[in-house]
């Protein structure tokens, strides 16, 4: 069964401007964003979106500008209130809170980073890192050590006293990071936080969020415009355009699978060898079992797949090696039946969540076939060169 | 032909009305008189020599960044020459005066100018009346101040205000609606209330602008004195006054330049509050 949703929104809706329940009712009718807008001059910002976002997941929400994905983001925290619709967070549907209970939620479950910082030049660094624990009430000693806290992990050491514009935008954007870090609030909204960075700083950034994200499972909402970065940290990308959502998936499945043709467009750019993990490429290889076959079944079974040689696994699909064809008809020849004095384990392997661009160096250095693994060993599929080549051309892969 | 309207009339009669709540207006000037007698009591126990360290010593303190030696000379001798003049006591005077004006129009300015900037209505309402008490003559309102409070520091403390008010409370509106956009929701995103929001996002972002409508708003009750002086308020403002009622143009030019001395020692002062503390 599927955990519990952390958020979960439901059929969620935004109107700007006036007239907005004639907009409403066209809206639902299935009119588009631009017919609307000439009908009754208001303008959908968010269009009926349906997602929910699963504990300690990084979710993206990926669109161009307009396409209403800040939006969508700051109904989740209501800094913008949806017109229609539900937003449960821990089972809690939060559009029926009232003021109290919105900022007691936004004190204790959601922070949010913004991609021009927003930190307030006229405090310290560790004053802006404390800022959240400072609006909950909590005392100057106690905040500032958590804030003090919040700041090593995100690696900014020393800079404490100084002040924001001192550093620079990497460094300023770590503490809007220790500053949603310090309140413990397991939900992080992130608004294109690393989008004003350049792209080496933008990089690091992403590594570290991974980094915190392995240690401390919160649940990231992440806004970006950038696909490689979607496909880099998103557990789930979510794609839309003109407020409607096109897309929901893991990132290979929007890659191999896209909706429709504005996701297909959007991913056409795409270093695919990003984002594509071995598991997407890999065949099912045929196979015989070290326990059950003698020669003359693996000699049989090359000859009918053409090919050269064989993987083997035991009774339990353990990997165990792989033997050649000239081997097998030399033991025939022999009258042995000992598969074993021919078997060859040294091969290379790799693990299903390998990315391809980590591999492909290797891939193309080595002869044999990559053996794909799981933590027990057991054997998931192959790498053949060619279902690597047709991967990252964008064709279906079998 | 529509018959000239009875507006100087209906003004009358409106004064005569506001007159019956004397017991209001009396309140008020007591309650103005009582923060006049407060500065003036605490200027004239302070020696005179004293008084000029401390003006230097709040110059340094205040400019120790950039080390202006040429400001505190000629805050000295400004000083020295007034004093020389025989115009001390005026000058403290009108300090008074302008001090209790400048804290009574911040008081009404800031708030208003907070209230305007959340709320689109009362800028509506409030702009006009702002542009009326910039640029309506300060002579007429004196007529109906003297009517309401008499002859003496009080209504002449009014008059300022109501010409020193509106840079206050513009500078204060357009100060907060300065803020950016993606700090307020900072603060809203981390759950502070309005008034957290205001105290540690908005007014602090907003001070440098706020704070050079205070220099504005000191600088027009500054300029104010003369005509207070018409109706009784005490200071430098009288010399000046008395100066033109004898045709003595010298003793009328060496008031005037007291009011000059005093209004850069004002002005530079408050300047450097408008300075962000953190652009260095």
């Amino acid at each position: 069964m599927e955990k519990e949703a952390k958020i979960k929104v439901q059929n969620i809706t935004k109107i700007f401007g006036p007239h907005k329940d004639e907009a409403l009712k066209l809206m639902q009718q299935g009119m588009s964003k631009v017919e609307i807008l000439q009908k009754t001059g208001a303008t959908v910002g968010v269009n009926q979106a349906n997602f929910s976002v699963a504990p300690g997941e990084i979710f993206v929400i990926m669109g161009l500008s307009g396409s209403g994905k800040s939006t969508l983001l700051r109904m989740i925290n209501r800094l913008i209130n949806p017109t229609q619709g539900a937003i449960y967070i821990d089972g809690q549907n939060i559009i029926k809170f009232n003021k109290k209970q919105l900022r007691q939620l936004r004190q204790k479950k959601l922070s949010m980073v913004f991609q021009n910082f927003a930190l307030l030049p006229n405090l310290t660094v560790l004053q802006n890192a404390a800022y959240g624990l400072e609006i909950q009430g909590m005392e100057l000693n106690k905040r500032n050590q958590k804030a003090h806290d919040a700041l090593e992990l995100v690696h900014l050491h020393g800079y404490d006293g100084q002040y924001p514009q001192q550093l620079s935008g990497g460094m300023q954007q770590r503490v809007g990071l220790a500053r949603a870090l310090a309140t413990d609030s397991q939900i992080l909204l992130m608004d294109e936080a690393f989008s004003a960075l350049d792209p080496l700083n933008r990089k690091d950034m992403q590594d570290q969020l991974l980094e915190i994200q392995e240690k401390m499972h919160k649940t990231i909402v992440f806004i970006s415009h950038d696909l490689n970065e979607a496909l880099r940290i998103g557990d789930h990308i979510l794609i839309m355009h003109d407020g409607t959502i096109d897309q929901i998936g893991e990132p290979e499945e929007i890659l191999t699978n896209p909706a429709n043709d504005y996701v297909a467009r959007f991913i056409e750019d795409v270093d695919r060898t990003k984002a594509l993990t071995v598991k997407s490429v890999m065949t099912k290889p045929d196979t015989i079992n070290i326990n059950k076959s003698g020669p003359r079944v693996a000699l049989q079974r090359m000859w009918v797949n053409k090919i050269s040689s064989i993987y083997v696994v035991d009774d339990e699909n353990h990997f165990v090696g792989f033997v050649d064809s000239d081997d097998v008809s030399q033991l025939v020849k022999q009258g042995s039946r000992d598969l074993r004095s021919v078997l060859r384990t040294k091969v290379p392997s790799t693990k299903p969540d390998v990315l391809i661009s980590d591999l492909i160096d290797q891939i193309s250095k080595t002869p044999i076939p990559f053996a794909v693994l799981d933590d027990q060993n057991h054997l998931l599929g192959i790498i053949l060169r060619g279902s690597v080549l047709a991967a990252i051309a964008g064709e279906e892969v079998e | 032909m529509i018959p000239k309207l009875p507006l100087a009339q209906w003004i009358n009669q409106l004064v005569d009305w506001l007159t019956q709540f004397n017991g209001f207006f009396n309140s008020i000037t007591n309650f103005f008189q009582a923060i006049i007698n407060a500065f003036q009591w605490v200027f004239d126990l302070i020696p005179i020599w004293l008084f000029i360290i401390l003006i230097l010593g709040i110059t340094y303190w205040e400019k120790r960044h950039d080390k202006k030696w040429g400001l505190l000379i000629f805050e000295l001798l400004g000083l020295l020459l007034i004093w020389n003049l025989g115009f001390w006591h005026d000058m403290t005077e009108t300090l008074t005066l302008v001090l209790t004006s400048t804290l009574i129009a911040l008081v009404i300015g800031i708030p208003l100018g907070i209230w305007m900037a959340k709320q689109n209505t009362v800028q509506i309402i409030v702009n006009p009346i702002l542009d009326f008490m910039q640029t309506m003559p300060a002579f007429v309102y004196l007529i109906p101040a003297v009517a309401f409070f008499g002859i003496g520091m009080v209504p002449g403390v009014l008059a300022s205000v109501i010409f020193a008010t509106p840079p206050t409370v513009r500078m204060t509106n357009l100060g907060i609606r300065q803020v950016p956009r993606d700090l307020t929701e900072a603060a809203e995103a981390y759950g502070s209330s309005s008034w957290q929001k205001l105290f540690k996002v908005e007014l602090p972002i907003a001070r440098p602008t706020i704070m050079a409508g205070v220099n504005q708003s000191l600088m027009l009750a500054l300029s104010m004195v003369v005509i207070a002086s018409m109706i009784g308020a005490l200071g430098l403002g009288t010399q000046v006054y008395f100066a033109v009622g004898r045709n003595d143009a010298g003793a009328g030019f060496a008031a005037g330049l007291a009011v000059v001395i005093l209004a850069i020692i004002l002005d530079r002062i408050t300047q450097s509050f408008t300075q962000d503390k953190n652009s260095h």
